[in-house]
């Protein structure tokens, strides 16, 4: 048995996307072997840093580029120190010490420095953008375009619609400038050389990009050398040295990027252009590593993912002894991430004597391609334009194959190779199981193939899921697609809907529909009527079909305790230890001597560890035995006091503020509108769980702006409020309207409550269901049309009639005995 | 694998267990989750998942496998290894059903070590 005092402590110095891919992988193949604190310099989770184009150009928001979210972090027990940058590694003592980064200028650092002793440290700082030392290089409104504050920054200057000036035409350069015009901005770029991506392309396709970027409006410069950005206080204006101005409200450097090595210089670590480390990727000191584009490796450093995640992989089987795992770097190919413009190009293209080059223009439709091939094989690839033979020439690259037999119509692509057209699926059908599909993520044609058959996977969302191709960039998303369309045939339809769990083939709001056409009334008929795959359904979806049976159907249906989570099963919160926590429904908050003296009594003779208060202000006992539990709630009960459902996808808690009673600026009884709401509501099952509050005054002491439904008073009433969210997500409510009295508010939730009981999706927030139907519909229904309105409360009304009954009572009663209680007890002698 | 040598323990009815559920059997330190499926067949693994040690016996039973309550890895009542992407096993206790009684091997861990 492990515990945590006998794992190695691994400290990871940097969150980028390298060092997130190493601790996937240890995570997978020994979950248990590290204690992992990560150090992020920036204020937040890993995300997927090749999509910032996409952020900034708005085809994307950061919630869809995050790899790794808090849960993911929380789920594998990591201690993620974010805003943290790592300032010393004392390889004597084997300590790293970081200081917390200020939230903003002036502002003291939140905490105080850490230092964490390590066993092993990976190094992966990553690397800075390189800015040019011209005059006015640090004038306010310069920026580089490395991380998602860089992309904030320049949304919040394209607000201006003004004039941006992007200097350096390489690949990000021309991303961020794309970005910038898609946000309103008049864009410039400068290059210094005479054709644009000269490192990934060759001057003819240079020229092709250069027209097609010009063809967007954006203003495109060559052989322009930056002699000063000019500015008063700001920036206003770049001028070259041959005396042209440009006018700019905002400048982004993108002209290449540098290892960050300053603290692996200063721990006394080799340090070339980066961290020399060598083909284990050790640096010097061997229990220290370094991985990503601070590394050096084979005197080289990498800054495309494909190589980078190759080095993660490399360290994280290091890390658990596989000695064998070492790092080369291989070929890897290029893509421009702009709507529109494809791009393509890999290998050695550079012109030479004992090479030879085919090549292909169709300059109608601007499509160009080169091959670069030596003793037959194929070396360097260029395409622009029509790039979909690129992941099959690259194979050919990889594999060094002999290109003889099909030279005359190898340029075509594979369509022609064999002098025969074949349609694409075909194409794809006909790549060999080694061809690579994902460069970002090394995956081949095989490992996704596989993956379909043994998998049963039918959807790009599961290749992703199981595979990762596609995760990253995303740009062979169509490749995927394709792959899936030759091996499923019929059965792959994109736009299919989700099916509830691998048990059926239908989707949720499909099974609701049939329960109620069908009357299916019993666990055992649904099963049978809508013809599950699975005797008797799966952890996913049974209980989502207790809920909408129970939902369907109150009255008749019996709830299935078997298929319930454990916390709704035994009316308790499981804990990681497997004991129970305990939370008594206190109405709006308030509580009083007597319960607080029957909990004080309960926490002394069940000795129960912890008490403390929840956001939603009741109070929590936490460490109770699951044996215990029985008891302690009969005490809880002859002292008045019910379940607090802590624990249900139903009515949770409601929230309130003193209100008018003790508050000066209280416009109403809120902390009574709450009470009143609360006992109205509690006892009903959701989708998910629903948390309520109920503010005085504007001032919103209760934070009603964050809850699923909330009630802020006002002189004039009740603005009644729904759908935010205060966890994984944060989101702000949307106003669902404005009423006159506490009946009206009290009425219009119980109907929007009974609208998301019937629609929502199992484990579906208030937030998302809105989303998804619409916030004017949910409004139509439950305010503006009155009769639909009743309807809903009725329904609503009629359900908790049979939903308020205290579960605690029951079971102290004997109900569900079985739960608490050990089957046997026996202790066996030892076998000789 | 001669069930002669077995040493069996009666740990209560299959009556006791409720059909897509589990009952706990302690054993000393040890707990032993016993389940029952939907079939009324009758399976006892280690009370701890792989993963994380969480109690398999207040997962959710479908078909032959458990959901375990803390981060949803699914485990085989007929293996313990776990089922899909994830790896790991937990070991898994023999049981025999007479006359609706079960009958636990208890020294199955000291055996297979």
């Amino acid at each position: 048995m492990s515990n945590s005092s006998e794992k190695k402590r691994l400290v990871v110095v940097g969150n980028g996307m390298a060092p997130g891919r190493a601790l996937e992988r240890l995570i997978e193949t020994a979950p248990d072997s590290f204690e992992v604190t990560i150090f992020n310099a920036e204020p937040r989770v890993n995300y997927d840093r090749i999509m910032l184009s996409p952020v900034l150009s708005g085809e994307k928001s950061f919630e869809e580029i995050v790899i790794h979210g808090d849960g993911w972090y929380v789920k594998n027990g990591i201690t993620l120190y974010k805003g943290a940058k790592v300032t010393a590694i004392d390889r004597g003592r084997k300590t790293v010490t970081a200081e917390f980064v200020a939230s903003g200028s002036g502002q003291a650092p939140l905490h105080p420095p850490v230092g964490v002793e390590y066993d092993q440290l990976i190094v992966a700082t990553g690397s800075s953008p390189i800015t040019i030392p011209v005059p006015g290089h640090d004038l306010p409104g310069v920026l580089s375009y490395r991380d998602l504050d860089d992309v904030n920054a320049m949304l919040l200057a394209a607000k201006s619609r003004g004039n941006a000036v992007v200097i350096g035409g390489g690949l990000l350069g021309l991303e961020a400038a794309a970005g910038l015009m898609e946000q309103g901005m008049q864009v410039s770029v400068l290059h210094l050389m005479p054709t644009l991506m000269e490192r990934q392309l060759d001057p003819a396709a240079g020229h092709l990009l250069q027209r097609s970027i010009e063809a967007r409006g954006i203003n495109v410069i060559t052989r322009a050398n930056t002699k000063a950005i000019l500015g008063a206080g700001k920036v206003e204006a770049v001028e070259l040295d041959n005396g042209t101005v440009l006018p700019a409200d905002l400048v982004v450097m993108a002209v290449g990027i540098r290892p960050n090595a300053g603290i692996a210089v200063d721990a006394g670590l080799n340090v070339n252009r980066g961290i020399v480390v060598d083909k284990s990727m050790r640096t010097n000191d061997p229990d220290i590593f370094a991985l990503g584009e601070c590394a050096e490796a084979d005197g080289e450093v990498f800054g495309l993912v494909a190589p980078l995640y190759e080095m993660a992989n490399v360290v994280a089987a290091q890390l658990i002894g596989e000695d064998a795992a070492v790092f080369k770097s291989s070929a890897t190919a290029t893509k421009l991430k702009v709507t529109g413009i494809n791009v393509f190009s890999a290998g050695d293209f550079a012109d030479a004597e004992d090479r030879e080059e085919i090549v292909l223009r169709d300059g109608a439709r601007g499509n160009y391609r080169r091959l670069v091939l030596k003793d037959n094989k194929i070396i360097g690839i260029v395409m622009y334009g029509d790039t979909s033979d690129g992941a099959w020439f690259f194979d050919l690259l990889k594999r060094r194959v002999d290109v003889s037999d099909m030279r005359e119509t190898l340029i075509f692509g594979q369509n022609y190779a064999g002098g025969i057209p074949l349609d694409p699926e075909a194409a794809v059908a006909a790549l060999p199981d080694e061809a690579e599909v994902c460069g970002c993520n090394g995956i081949c044609k095989g490992d996704i193939t596989g993956a379909i058959a043994g998998l049963g996977l039918k959807s790009l969302d599961d290749v992703r899921a199981h595979t990762k191709a596609s995760a990253s960039c995303g740009s062979c998303a169509g490749l995927v697609e394709q792959i899936l369309r030759a091996q499923l045939g019929d059965a792959y339809n994109p736009a299919a809907v989700v099916p509830m769990c691998g048990c059926t083939d239908l989707g949720h709001d499909e099974v609701r529909r049939l329960i109620v056409a069908k009357a299916i009334k019993s666990l055992p008929d649904l099963l049978q009527q809508l013809e599950w795959k699975t005797s008797c359904g799966c952890a996913k979806c049974r209980p989502a079909l207790n809920y909408y049976l129970l939902s369907s159907w109150p009255g008749e249906y019996v709830d299935d305790g078997q298929s319930r989570y454990i916390n709704e099963r035994v009316h308790a919160n499981i804990q990681k230890d497997g004991t129970y926590s305990v939370v008594p429904r206190m109405w709006g908050g308030m509580t009083s001597a007597k319960e607080l003296r029957a909990i004080a009594d309960i926490v002394e003779k069940f000795d129960i560890p912890s008490v403390k208060c929840t956001g939603g202000q009741r109070i929590d006992m936490l460490g109770v035995k699951k044996e215990d539990l029985p008891a302690v709630w009969a005490d809880l009960n002859s002292a008045g006091m019910v379940s607090g459902a802590a624990y249900a996808k139903g009515l949770r808690t409601v929230k309130t503020c003193v209100g008018k009673d003790w508050c000066r600026f209280g416009t109403r009884d809120s902390t009574g509108l709450g009470i009143k709401l609360e006992k109205f509501l509690w006892g009903s099952w959701t989708p998910a769980k629903l948390k309520l509050a109920v503010s005085g005054c504007p001032r919103n002491c209760a934070e009603a702006t964050c809850k699923d439904i909330g009630v802020i008073c006002v002189e004039s009433g009740y603005d009644i409020l729904f759908g935010g969210a205060a966890g994984l997500d944060i989101k702000g409510t949307e106003v669902l309207g404005h009423v006159g009295s506490e009946e009206e508010t009290v009425e219009v939730i119980a109907a929007l409550t009974q609208l998301y009981r019937e629609q929502g999706r199992y484990l579906e927030r208030i937030y998302k269901w809105a989303k998804r139907v619409g916030i004017e519909n949910v409004r139509e229904q439950v305010l503006d049309d009155r009769k639909r309105r009743a309807e809903l409360y009725e329904r609503f009304v009629y359900s908790q009639k049979f939903a308020q009954i205290d579960p605690w009572a029951e079971r102290v009663a004997g109900k569900d005995a079985h739960e608490f209680q050990p089957m046997s007890v026996t202790t066996m002698e030892a076998a000789e | 694998m001669n069930a002669d040598i077995r040493t069996w323990t009666s740990v209560g009815s299959i009556d006791d267990i409720p059909r897509r559920g589990a009952r706990c059997v302690r054993n000393g330190d040890m707990t032993i989750a016993v389940f029952r499926t939907v079939d009324d067949q009758i399976f006892a693994l280690e009370d701890k998942c792989p993963h994380r040690n969480g109690q398999l016996s207040q997962g959710i039973v479908h078909d032959n496998c458990v959901t375990c309550p803390l981060h949803n890895w699914v485990i085989s009542l007929e293996t313990g290894s776990a089922q899909g992407a994830d790896e790991g096993q937990t070991s898994s206790c023999p049981v025999r059903v007479q006359d609706r009684q079960i009958y636990l091997d208890l020294t199955f861990n000291q055996v297979a070590s």
